[in-house]
Order: C-alpha cells, then sequence, then structure tokens
C-alpha cells in the first residue's frame, strides 16, 4: 500500500515538476505545479501527516496556485522566447541542478542505514490524532510565533494592496 | 506486512523536485514561472521536514512545514503584487528585459 501510494504518487510529481520545466507557456506550468502539489499531498498523507495533507490541499493548491493563475490570466502572459540570457542560463542551469541532486542522493544513500523505514500512517494511530497533537503544542508552546504569523499575514495583506495599487 | 518504503526514497523524491526547481528557476524567462519554481523548492524542502517528523516520530517538523506554508503563502501574494506592479511600468514578464532597478 504504501509502497504503492509512494510509486504513483512519486512519479506523478516528478512528472509534473519535469513539465513545468519543460512547458512553454506559464499556464500549463502553474497546472503541473498544481499536479505536484496534490501528490505532495497524497505522500504527507501515507508519512501520517494528515493536517499537513489537507493545508496543502487547501492553502497551496486552493489558494496560492489560484492566485498564481489569476496573475497569469490578468497579465496576459504568453509564451517566452529563447534568448542569448537564456542560453547561458541552459549551460549553467542543468549542470548546477545535476550537481546539487548528486550531492544530495549521494547524502541520503550513504545514510540510508540509519534513515530507517516507513510504516504507514505514521506513529499516532489508534492514539490520539495528528491535528489535536498539532494544535496542542500550537496553542500552548508555540502561542507566541503563532500570533506573530497573523500579524505578518496583515502585512503582505497590505503590503500587497499597495504595491498592486494604480498609481495616481 | 507489505513492502516498505524507505525514508531515503522520500528524502531522494525530495531532492529530485528541488533541483527540478533550481533547473526550472535559472532556466526560465517568464518572471512568473521563476515564482513558481521557487514554490516547487518550498515544496521539496517541506517534503524533507515531514519525512524527518515521520523518522524521528516528533511533531516538530510538522509544525515547521506549517509556518513554512503560512510565509509561503504571505510571499505569494506580496511577490505577485510586486509582478504586477513591474509589468504596469515595464510591459514585459521577461527577466531579460528587467534588468535595471530604474528605467
Amino acid at each position: 500500500m504504501q509502497l504503492a501510494l509512494f510509486l504513483i504518487f512519486g512519479g506523478l510529481a516528478v512528472a509534473g515538476a519535469l513539465n513545468l520545466l519543460l512547458q512553454r507557456h506559464p499556464i500549463n506550468s502553474a497546472l503541473s505545479l498544481v499536479v505536484v502539489m496534490m501528490s505532495l499531498a497524497v505522500l504527507y498523507w501515507s508519512l501520517g501527516a494528515e493536517f499537513l495533507a489537507a493545508s496543502q490541499v487547501i492553502v497551496y493548491s486552493g489558494a496560492i496556485m489560484v492566485f498564481f493563475v489569476f496573475v497569469i490570466m490578468l497579465l496576459n502572459a504568453g509564451e517566452e522566447e529563447r534568448t542569448t540570457g537564456s542560453r547561458a542560463a541552459y549551460l549553467v542551469g542543468f549542470p548546477g541542478a545535476a550537481a546539487i541532486f548528486c550531492l544530495l542522493s549521494f547524502v541520503f544513500l550513504s545514510e540510508r542505514k540509519a534513515l530507517g523505514y516507513t510504516n504507514i500512517g505514521g506513529y499516532l494511530n489508534h492514539v490520539t490524532s495528528n491535528i489535536s497533537e498539532i494544535s496542542t503544542i500550537l496553542f500552548t508552546k508555540l502561542l507566541l510565533p503563532f500570533e506573530v504569523t497573523s500579524i505578518l499575514i496583515l502585512v503582505a495583506i497590505l503590503g500587497a494592496v499597495v504595491l498592486a495599487r494604480k498609481e495616481q | 506486512m507489505s513492502a516498505q518504503v524507505p525514508i531515503a526514497a522520500y528524502l531522494i523524491l525530495a531532492a529530485v523536485l528541488f533541483s527540478t526547481g533550481v533547473a526550472a528557476f535559472l532556466i526560465k524567462r517568464n518572471l512568473i514561472t521563476i515564482f513558481m519554481s521557487i514554490e516547487l523548492m518550498l515544496n521539496a524542502v517541506n517534503l524533507t521536514f515531514v519525512a524527518f517528523a515521520h523518522m524521528w516520530h516528533q511533531l516538530s517538523g510538522q509544525i515547521f512545514v506549517f509556518f513554512v506554508m503560512v510565509v509561503a503563502a504571505a510571499e505569494a501574494a506580496v511577490g505577485l503584487a510586486i509582478i504586477i506592479a513591474i509589468f504596469r511600468t515595464r510591459e514585459t514578464l521577461n527577466v531579460d528585459q528587467i534588468d535595471l532597478m530604474k528605467s
């Protein structure tokens, strides 16, 4: 079950990420990013993070990506064209990304034994729900950071309104 | 007992997503697509957080992912507002033509 979920939705996430890289039109990239985020939500759920799976669907693929698609449509963004800058970026971008991937996977594979195995649903099964555990920590130990977060969002809303406003 | 997936597999999946995000960030010429590849990198890092939270049987990683999501939402709002402001003055989204602070 865990292996099947990982293979199907991991493959879907990688396919969506590569599609984001290869598509020329931003709306196609945005829709493939939605596929990546939805499959990541399933992977979160299989790792026992039910609350994060739900908020991934609601916040990321619901709110943020709708916002992206909205801006793409508002600005009527077209296909990107190739320039001399993009050729230089190809020369630097692919080897750089490959080097990062090789470094990361080398570290992960050499620590493979110490990292261990997953079991579906996590450790909290039949004891207490993931959401109640998270909310207990969030509203007791981390109450101040949680409240500061709301101020951050308020500032972001004000900043977005000020920046996107038409200048007189 | 069904087949188990090693934690390293999840971490390597996150590494694949992260390096794809890095490549897209460097290669793409459209401002909005570059911004979307930043979101892809954030998502990849969130997956490693959740995998490590699963491994250590602790919730700190999941709470960190929660805060990352909140900051990403705020960042998307401000960033897209900046993109709209840039488009209003420059009439383009190509980063090769947006290379001056003041034009």
